[in-house]
């Protein structure tokens, strides 16, 4: 009984600190938030500089009541992920390819750590040249970003894979395929979900800057349209959307580490 | 854990009961990395027997077992499979190393039936089940303890009923009392099923209490062949065990003091 009270106890006077814990993360950017809105509203903030957060939620609103900011959202959205299917794909294929075949790397590796060290955005004036402002120029840029960081992961992934297991393997007559899909995939898996986290995050970065500069519709070229007109409060509606969409994207790759990783423990979620 | 079946269950469980394959080692030479292992090689294990092969680190003996499933290649001399006509002209032989090497993304059941048709889930069920394992049949490698995972390593290469049991310091990362229960399970095993064995161990109480013959490994050749004359089940405070483990190891010994 003893016991049973002083765990009671304990539990109680540890609510409070969990809680405490949980707040925490917050207090800094609800601060911010409050000296923001206090300074808006008090006009030491002009609003032509940074409108106040009041005026960026009633922006929000209004945009989305329009349905012109989903428009937007949309636009952007599937720009992103078709840029990463092509060169998030073309990345895995290559990588495995490079990975697996040693010929292949002799033959490829070299040229795409070239290419590698160019930066994707300082290609912006020659893709503008070949491709106009298209939609194959952003399509071309996001590729191209998020290529490299799944190729690396991939390649090194296939070859970190443990020796010990892939001699295993052929021990009990896998080869080909059968190993390729029992050993080796698995095994560089936790590498290559590293590369896509990755990917993820330069996605949307590559995204914004080609968007700014040369775009119909997306939520860069809204960003820039609002710039015309001074509009920083919807301005500052999509720098906020890019972050909230960053932060989704990465929320996706978490989650797919946390399924095709629940094998080790260091992904596995507590019970 | 103890194992928590008797040798006459494990007979019963296991109707595929197989037939061992000689093994024919012949003037056998390796070399890795440019410094010779085996040197001029020789040694012939017959059908059914359980071979130990002890020696210092580094004497060649994991070489010895590697070359024997194709893991290395004899620079000079042959390896030949007795009997090869009665398994389909193809002996199965399997390995069990030092660390479990099992899969850690597939659950001990999948691992247990890694290349094996899915027809044959009951039969590797029945195996988990005789390295008394049946219930952690859906667990992660990682939940597992290492002896457990050895016998889910044991497991792996019973269910393909082999003819040839590479054993390849399987027990020299468990503990003491882990070490002992794992030896008699692989002991009844192998005394049910009659296949060949051939097991590399630092232990040469190990090697004495299991095996009918221990090699001993020196300068790439055979330094001693000592058959073990004692009847099984073997009981390691007898003094004809003492004096032969005794024996054995004052000759691993003897070349260290003469350097």
């Amino acid at each position: 009984m003893n016991q049973g009270q002083k765990k009671s106890a304990a539990k109680s006077s540890l609510r409070p600190g969990v809680l405490a814990k949980r707040a925490l993360p917050w207090v800094v950017p609800i601060l911010l938030l409050i000296v923001w809105q206090w300074s808006s509203s008090a006009g030491i903030l002009p609003s032509r500089f940074l409108p106040s957060p009041r005026a960026v939620v009633s922006s929000f609103i209004e945009l989305s009541a329009s349905g012109e900011l989903w428009m937007h959202v949309r636009v952007s959205t599937l720009r992103a992920l078709a840029g990463f299917a092509v060169g998030g794909g073309l990345g895995l294929l290559l990588g495995l390819l490079t990975g697996s075949l040693h010929w292949a790397e002799t033959l490829l590796d070299t040229t795409i750590q070239m290419v590698r060290n160019i930066p994707p955005l300082a290609l912006i004036p020659l893709v503008i040249l070949w491709f106009g402002i298209d939609e194959s120029a952003k399509l071309f840029l996001v590729a191209l970003g998020v290529f490299f960081p799944v190729y690396i992961n991939t390649f090194h992934g296939i070859r970190s894979v443990d020796r010990g297991l892939l001699e295993m393997g052929r021990t009990y007559g896998l080869s080909g395929w059968a190993l390729y899909r029992e050993i080796i995939l698995p095994g560089a898996l936790p590498s290559i979900l590293v590369g896509v986290r990755f990917s993820l995050g330069l996605m949307w970065v590559i995204l914004i800057v080609a968007e700014t500069i040369s775009a119909r519709s997306g939520i860069g070229y809204m960003t820039m349209n609002a710039r015309e007109f001074m509009q920083t409060d919807v301005m500052v509606v999509g720098i906020l959307l890019y972050a909230i969409l960053g932060k989704l994207a990465d929320l996706l790759a978490k989650a797919l580490e946390r399924y095709w990783l629940r094998w080790n423990p260091a992904y596995q979620t507590a019970r | 854990m103890p194992a928590t079946f008797s040798s006459k269950e494990i007979a019963a469980a296991d109707e595929r009961c197989s037939r061992g394959v000689s093994v024919e080692i012949k003037s056998v030479s390796i070399a890795l990395g440019g410094r010779t292992v085996l040197e001029n090689f020789d040694v012939e294990i017959s059908t059914g027997e359980f071979v130990a092969i002890v020696g210092r680190s580094g004497c060649g003996k994991s070489t010895l077992l590697r070359s024997v499933v194709g893991l290395e290649t004899p620079q000079a001399g042959a390896i030949t499979l007795g009997n090869v006509a009665e398994h389909n002209g193809k002996p199965d032989i399997r390995v069990m190393f030092q660390d479990s090497r099992l899969l850690p993304w597939r659950r001990i059941l999948p691992n247990v039936m890694l290349g094996l048709d899915p027809a044959l889930i009951p039969h590797a069920r029945k195996v988990l089940a005789q390295v008394g394992l049946a219930e952690r049949a859906d667990d992660w490698p990682a939940a597992l303890s290492g002896g457990q995972r050895q016998r889910v390593a044991l497991a792996r290469a019973l269910v393909h009923d082999p003819n040839l049991l590479l054993l390849d310091e399987p027990l020299g990362s468990l503990d003491a009392l882990t070490r002992i229960e794992m030896q008699q399970l692989i002991e009844d095993i192998w005394r049910n099923r009659g296949f060949t064995a051939m097991l590399v161990t630092h232990d040469v109480a190990e090697a004495v209490s299991l095996a009918d013959r221990v090699i001993l490994i020196e300068g790439g050749r055979v330094a001693l062949d000592e058959v073990v004359n004692l009847p099984r089940p073997r009981t390691r405070g007898s003094a004809r065990f003492a004096a032969l483990e005794e024996r054995i190891l004052g000759r691993v010994l003897q070349r260290r003091s003469a350097f």
